[in-house]
């Protein structure tokens, strides 16, 4: 099914993500025997239908939901059968953005960047003076400083969007999880927003698993990089050994009927696979 | 599915409820209901067991119990002062009719002052307060749980029931016996305005039978109710809340099943509590 894995030769890659025959059911399956290992740096798109489990396959890789068997690995700990306050400490290291935004209503936008901040400052983590550097970076990161003291609730769904994505990389985490970061938007705006992922990780580099159902954005997260001097996207140089890897996963009913490259994927012959790739 | 932390998470958090429709053909869809009945039993007890133990441990967020003070109590302070001083008029009328044909007019203040403290002033203050904040908790939990806040604030390494559970529970429970003596006491005020004006008693023989008749055991009765009544409110509002799910209609749906738990829940615990107490 895997297309390519991580090369044989020198020490294997740090891997940040591990599913091992993941299996859940609510009142029907909705993860069937997932396997995957997402290694550091590397980016993940998933596609698939409405419905397919993509959201919750995000929530069990941070322990929001527990797994009915299988094995969930997150940043090299085994998360399966933690109790809360530890998947505390390994959810610290990870960035999310929820698909229905999860901003905090009573918060202002400020406050709502500076939060996982805090919790880490609880820690003993990130000193005080330096949260409001870091909030007002990551929100000039998107673009947005001007709405510090604004509620979520005052801003569009896309500036809401920019807002979660400054939220969840705030911390500078090893792996942001995106669950439908471009849905519900104009072209513009979602090309926007897939530009301000592609620099997160191309700047921080960080392994990001992304959710959508644009195969555009996969594209966009293939085949271009984020030029620090230029200031914008640039075509990538295709050579696998120097850039990051994006593999794409295509979920079916709780499946994952398709993991490989961009190559691979739009060499497929699975009709349910090939009504996600545009050409 | 899951540890005991997880299977609250699974249930509160993400399960929903099969209800009649039942996948596995095997299973009647009787035995479907009664196994939802107390799984949705058993994850009540759960979150109020662990309400209860956040009080005891930190970190204490003492400025969300303050906020949720200022809104229930102050909040519903007017409409309690209202109905309190109300309820106080209209049972005095009631029964000085009844108390004039044995010719005991004078013995309405002690009556007015039983009913109200022991009865009418617990549950009716705990009535308004479940239709103000049980509703107005369930929804605000409600919309947070259907916007991922919920999701966001366990990601983000904040307990939901620490967080906003706990702080609704304190709150409740400091300010429910409060607005309870304050509409006992406008209802005697507005028993009073009735035998004053209407019965022609003088002050004194109103209030000073009206005290005399109290003895420990209502006062006991009195702030005893509340309290739990209080427990009610707070727990059944965040428990339906914190188990929305299917989108805003969800939010209408926790809402309204919180007002309506939490009525019923009074009414037979003020049953049950009275006969306890009536025996003592
Ligand atoms: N809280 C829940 N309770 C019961 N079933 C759920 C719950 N959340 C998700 N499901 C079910 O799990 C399945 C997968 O849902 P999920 O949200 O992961 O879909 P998705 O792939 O993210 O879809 P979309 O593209 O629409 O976001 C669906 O059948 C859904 O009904
Ligand atoms: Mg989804």
């Amino acid at each position: 099914m895997s297309a390519e894995r991580a090369s044989a030769d020198g020490p294997a890659e740090a891997t940040v993500l591990e599913f091992e025959g993941v299996e859940l059911s609510f009142d029907h399956k909705v993860l069937d025997g997932v396997n995957f290992r997402m290694g550091a740096g590397e980016t993940r798109v998933i596609l698939g239908a409405a419905g397919s489990g993509k959201s919750v396959l995000l929530k069990v890789a941070i322990g929001l939901v527990p797994v009915d068997s299988g094995r969930v690995a997150l940043l090299g700990e085994d998360i399966t059968g933690l109790e809360e306050k530890d998947l505390f400490a390994v959810r610290a290291n990870v960035g999310v953005l929820f698909q229905e935004g999860g901003l905090f209503d009573s918060l202002t936008v400020g406050d709502n960047v500076a939060y996982p901040l805090e919790n880490q400052q609880a820690r003993g983590l990130a000193p005080a003076e330096e949260v409001l550097r870091r909030v007002t970076e990551a929100l000039r990161f998107v673009e947005l400083e001007h709405t510090l003291e604004q509620y979520p609730a005052e801003l569009s769904g896309g500036m809401r969007r920019r807002v979660g994505i400054a939220r969840a990389v705030v911390t500078e985490p090893p792996l942001v999880l995106y669950d439908s970061p471009t849905a519900g938007l104009d072209p513009i705006t979602a090309n926007l927003i897939m530009a301000l992922i592609a620099k997160e990780r191309d700047t921080k580099g960080a392994a990001s698993l992304i959710v959508t159902h644009r195969y555009q954005d996969g594209q966009l997260m293939a085949d271009f990089r984020y030029n620090s001097e230029q200031g914008e996207l640039v075509r990538a140089s295709g050579d696998p050994s120097k850039e990051p890897r994006t593999i794409f996963m295509v979920m079916r009913d709780g499946q994952i009927v398709f993991e490989g490259d961009k190559t691979a994927l739009e060499k497929s012959a699975d009709p349910y696979v090939r009504k996600f790739v545009r050409r | 599915m899951g540890g005991a932390y997880g299977s609250l998470y699974d249930s509160i958090g993400i399960h929903e409820y099969g209800g009649l429709e039942t996948a596995r053909g095997e299973i009647s869809p009787v035995n479907e209901f009664l196994r939802a009945w107390i799984s949705e039993w058993q994850d009540f007890w759960f979150l109020a067991g662990r309400a209860f133990a956040n009080i005891f441990r930190a970190p204490h967020y003492w400025d969300d119990v303050a906020l949720q003070m200022e809104a229930i109590g102050v909040g519903s302070l007017p409409i309690v002062m209202l109905t309190g001083f109300f309820s106080g008029f209209v049972i005095t009328m009631q029964m000085s009719r009844a108390l004039n044909t044995y010719g005991a007019v004078g013995q309405v203040g002690p009556i007015v002052m039983i009913t109200l403290v022991r009865e009418l002033g617990p549950v009716l203050t705990a009535l308004l307060v479940a239709g103000r904040n049980a509703s107005g908790i369930a929804s605000e939990l409600g919309s947070m749980k259907v916007s991922e806040q919920i999701d966001a604030m366990r990601a983000l390494g904040t307990d939901p029931i620490q967080k906003l559970v706990t702080p609704r529970l304190i709150a409740t429970c400091v300010m429910l016996p409060q607005l309870t003596v304050v509409a006992d006491f406008l209802g005697m005020v507005g028993g009073f305005a009735i035998s004053y004006f209407s019965l022609r008693l003088t002050p004194s023989q109103y209030w000073t039978p009206a005290y005399q008749i109290l003895e420990l055991n209502d006062f006991v009765q009195g702030l005893l109710k509340p309290f739990i009544f209080a427990m009610v409110v707070a727990l059944v509002g965040c428990f339906y809340g914190l188990k929305t799910s299917g989108g805003t209609q969800g939010v209408g749906r926790a809402t309204t099943q919180a007002v309506v738990v939490a009525s019923v829940w009074i009414f037979v615990l003020t049953a049950f509590i009275t006969r306890i107490f009536v025996n003592l």
